[in-house]
């Protein structure tokens, strides 16, 4: 126990806290899904698709909206992308498909293309019958590690070819960072699971739990038993903060302590601090920062050591922190955190950019006092043995169509170069599917 | 401020906006608040002969598109439902409680001389200042030998009113109904047989939409559907060239015109007046969205009529028939090109695949994602407009004239025309 922190469960009662962390975005009932997909113009070649990592027809499933046709629009969604339901919810929208949207061209507001996807997703969500056949199945047999997003979207489409694919994944449940990461409020209920039995109703796909590449398994067994590996690992690891008393009580890494909220049967059960301080300007820190202050902390600080457009978290998603009554603080560098076991304070240095755009320290400390302090400066790959593929960066290197180093072994998602979304997981997961089936087809028997 | 008061036909009205005959004008009660609210005038719902008819439900439909509900809309409802002694009284009142608006009443019995002298006797009686002789509802009616199954027959549309304008001293309006393959015949009809006004449109013969789980036309009537009359904004293109046609005839003039369909806004009603109407009804409108639209009418009709230093009505009355000429009088030479303002534009591409697809290949495209650019060909447009029709940002593509120095020809003076003659005049 710290001393004098004060971490306490069930700052709010049961049924605050369900609010809280219910559905943050209304889903649209059928007559606003058709006006609002009335407002799509149905472009040409429209700007919006090259915005979609996975580059869904836009434009078509909102036609199919409009016109009723809801099943064609969800498949069109997940012809492209088999995790539009999540992609639906959990994209920065604002950045991507929304962002290139037309309308804004008119002083207007985008399209609402993520609620659209998700109305037309949702339909088929319902528990109908899986809109892909399986082809036959061809004999050709994959290994995927990792059952997170790229390593699901690359079964699929694996085994929708007729390849039998079978998944191992190391924790016990499906879903990478859609059921450890993302924010409770994107993705409430058992969407994530619900997700992962809609993608593997297809068929063909062998789902192992528990089954650690490194640990349980060898890169080099699942080679020899396998005609193709694909690698979607993610970024087990995270970045260390280099200062004194990131070892005490009360300090946790934001992705720990989210999976943990994401896992907790009773969220009444789970201690949070009274006051926070975040440390980082990415996505997670946003996401840490909000669910705190959503279990009742009563204040919440995010300390980033740039200013605004440098932050990793979209304008988006910085007013959204803020109108949940997050404190944003930029031009700050952390310099130590303090306390008696427990951290009591988190001390700041003032920083400001100079001329040759390095960071340099204006001079002046100051001290937050808190009770919990998160660390939220970024993931990393965690490398795999000596026999694993060639890295680039800290991460698997891989040419455009997801191949390694080693010519059987694919590699996609976070654990490679590029945007960490899940659209962009999705994508990559896709892309090495394709290459793979070549792979298999070209295979000699 | 203008002054909007109207007199055709032997009717007065201290405005030009009239309800036309239909549910709003079925009773006392709706009539009373459509006066409150500032309504001109009215024509009463139709009236018959006793017993009254009946009528079914449901009774309407509805177009609606991309979220905007009742773009067209339509109804199979008969005459009205209640007694002639209870509507009569009921017109007597609110004509000497109002003795400023208009008020007609709308008229329809069998094509025989007796029930036209029987009823007109007993409008003549309420002081209304005039009857409205309904030859156009399209269904229902029809199948009972009246409504449109007269307007459709110049001579019966002649007859009867001639009966009637010699049986009252009444003004005579005559409603047309569109569902005819030339509307000059039953105007001209009208006219010879003594109308002092017509009024048109009335409804349009139509199946609204089809349910296709109960497998009927809608609206359904226990699993059963008839077609209706169709009436609303979408109906306001064929009334505008309908009520044209019959302005700018010589052997109509003389005759008002009472414009009707898809009238919603001061606007509408202006492009009406500037076609030929003396003045305007309205349904549809009012069936929407209540009375109250009649503050924006007047207000709207008012200031543009300032805007533009009209006076009185009078002042832009047919003022657009002049240049409501056929085809063949129009001026072959004029050439219009497409020019995309590249500030205004978004980028959607709807231009360019319009003119790619279905028009003339005269809308390029360079680039891609947000960073296109669409630009006009001009040595392939023709000028048809259809890009700046699809165009979602409004002004952006202008259609601008180009000097070609070519003088005014028309079709009938075009060397490609065979049938020319140097002196024009030849009709294809
Ligand atoms: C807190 C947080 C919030 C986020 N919010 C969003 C958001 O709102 N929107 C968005 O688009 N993106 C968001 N992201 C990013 C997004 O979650 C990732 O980009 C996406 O999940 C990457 O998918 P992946 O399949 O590559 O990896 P992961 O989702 O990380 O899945 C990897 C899977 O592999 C398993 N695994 C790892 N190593 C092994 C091994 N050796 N053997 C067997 N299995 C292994 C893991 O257990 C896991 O199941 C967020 C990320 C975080 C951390
Ligand atoms: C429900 C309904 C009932 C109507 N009943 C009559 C009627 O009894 N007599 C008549 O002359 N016209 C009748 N009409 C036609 C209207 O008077 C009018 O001519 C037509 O609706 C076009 O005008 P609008 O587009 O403003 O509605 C009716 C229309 C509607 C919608
Ligand atoms: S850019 Fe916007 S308006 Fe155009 S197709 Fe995409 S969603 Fe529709
Ligand atoms: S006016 Fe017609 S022909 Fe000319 S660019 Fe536009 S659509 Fe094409
Ligand atoms: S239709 Fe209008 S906005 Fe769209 S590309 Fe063409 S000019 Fe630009």
């Amino acid at each position: 126990m710290t001393d004098g922190a004060d971490i306490q469960a069930g700052r709010l009662n049961g049924a605050v806290l369900a609010e809280n962390f219910a559905d943050v975005h209304r889903p649209f009932d059928a007559a606003g899904a058709a006006v609002e997909a009335s407002r799509c113009y149905f472009c040409y070649d429209a700007p919006c698709i090259g915005a979609c990592p996975t580059g869904i027809d836009i434009p078509g499933f909102i036609r199919a909206i409009a016109t009723g046709n809801l099943t064609g629009a969800a498949r069109t969604i997940l012809e492209e992308n088999i995790m539009g339901g999540s992609c639906a919810r959990v994209c920065p929208t604002e950045i991507l498909c929304q962002g290139d949207c037309v309308r804004n061209g008119v002083g207007d507001r985008p399209v609402e293309i993520g609620l659209l996807q998700r109305h037309a997703t949702d339909h088929l969500g319902g528990g109908g019958p899986h809109p892909f056949n399986r082809a036959d199945d061809t004999g050709r047999s994959v290994a995927v590690v990792g059952a997170g997003p790229a390593g699901l979207a690359c079964a699929h489409a694996l085994a929708r070819q007729g390849a039998s694919v079978t998944v191992f994944e190391g924790r016990a449940k499906p879903g990478g960072l859609n059921e450890y990461g993302i924010a409770a409020y994107k993705v409430p209920d058992d969407f994530a699971q619900d997700e992962v039995a809609f993608i593997t109703a297809i068929g063909g796909i062998e789902m192992r739990y528990g089954q650690a590449l490194g640990r349980d398994l060898t890169l080099a067994q699942l080679r020899n038993d396998f005609d193709a590996v694909f690698l979607g690992l993610g970024q087990g690891g995270v970045r260390a903060l280099d200062v004194p008393g990131a070892e005490l009580d009360g300090v946790h890494n934001a992705v720990d302590y989210i999976a943990d909220l994401r896992q907790a049967d009773d969220l009444t059960t789970l201690p949070v601090g009274r006051r926070i301080v975040v440390i980082g300007g990415g996505n997670t820190a946003i996401d840490i920062a909000v669910q705190t202050k959503r279990l009742g902390a009563e204040d919440v600080t995010m300390v980033y050591r740039r200013g605004p457009e440098q932050m990793g978290a979209t304008g988006h998603e910085q007013a959204f922190a803020q109108t949940n009554g997050v404190r944003i603080k930029h031009w700050l560098r952390p310099v130590r955190l303090e306390g008696e076991g427990g951290v009591r304070a988190a001390v700041f240095q003032g920083v400001e950019l100079a001329a040759d755009g390095a960071l340099v320290d204006t001079g002046g400390e100051q001290a937050m006092p808190c009770d919990m302090v998160f660390k939220a400066v970024g993931q990393s790959f965690v490398p795999l043995a000596a026999d694993g593929p060639d890295l680039t960066a800290g991460r698997i290197a891989v040419d455009e169509s997801g191949r390694t180093s080693l010519s059987d072994v694919w590699a996609g998602g976070d654990c490679v170069a590029g945007e960490d979304l899940t659209v962009q997981a999705v994508q990559d997961g896709k892309v090495a599917a394709g290459a793979i089936a070549d792979y298999l087809k070209n295979m000699g028997s | 401020m203008a002054d909007l008061r109207c007199d055709f036909a032997g009717v007065k009205s201290p405005n030009p906006f009239w309800l036309a005959s239909a549910p709003p004008t079925d009773k006392a009660y709706n009539v009373e608040r459509a006066f409150k609210a500032g309504w001109g005038g009215v024509v009463w719902k139709t009236l018959g002969e006793d017993p009254p008819i009946v009528n079914t439900t449901s009774r309407y439909g509805a177009v609606a598109v991309n979220g905007q509900r009742m773009v067209g809309f339509n109804n199979i409802e008969l005459i009205t439902d209640r007694p002639l002694d209870v509507n009569l009284a009921e017109i007597k009142q609110i004509k000497r409680d109002w003795p400023d608006r208009a008020v007609l009443v709308s008229l329809m019995v069998p094509c025989e001389e007796a029930p036209w002298k029987k009823i007109l006797g007993a409008v003549e009686d309420t002081g209304a200042d005039g009857v409205e002789l309904n030859f156009g509802c399209p269904h229902g009616m029809s199948e009972r030998g009246m409504g449109a199954a007269v307007g459709q027959v110049p001579e019966y549309v002649e007859m009867v009113t001639r009966w009637c304008k010699s049986m009252t001293r009444m003004p005579v309006f005559v409603k047309l109904t569109p569902n005819v393959t030339n509307i000059l015949a039953p105007a001209r009809a009208a006219k010879a047989g003594g109308a002092d006004a017509v009024a048109l449109i009335n409804t349009v013969n139509s199946i609204i939409s089809v349910d296709l789980d109960l497998m009927a036309p809608t609206p359904t009537v226990d699993g059963k559907g008839s077609h209706g009359g169709y009436c609303g904004p979408a109906v306001k293109p064929i009334a505008l060239n309908l009520v044209a046609q019959i302005a700018r005839d010589p052997e109509c003039a003389g005759m008002a015109i009472s414009g009707i369909g898809g009238i919603e806004t001061w606007r509408d009603a202006a492009e009406f007046i500037t076609l030929g109407s003396d003045g305007v009804q309205v349904c549809t409108g009012v069936m929407h969205y209540g009375f109250k639209i009649i503050d924006d009418m007047i207000d709207g009709l008012n200031n543009w009529m300032d805007g533009k230093g009209y006076g009185r009505i009078s002042d832009f009355h047919g003022a657009a028939i002049p240049n409501f000429v056929d085809w063949q009088d129009l001026n072959i030479n004029a050439e219009l090109v497409a020019r995309i303002d590249q500030d205004k534009c978004i980028k959607c591409g709807l231009c360019h695949i319009a003119c790619e697809d279905t028009a003339h290949q005269a809308i390029s495209v360079s680039g891609t994602g947000p960073a296109r650019i669409f630009d006009t060909i001009d040595a392939e447009c023709v000028g048809c407009n259809l890009c700046a029709h699809v165009c979602p940002v409004e002004n952006c593509i202008e259609m601008v004239p180009v000097d070609n120095g070519k003088p005014y020809m028309n079709w009938t003076q075009d060397p490609r025309n065979p049938h020319a003659t140097a002196a024009g005049g030849a009709v294809e």
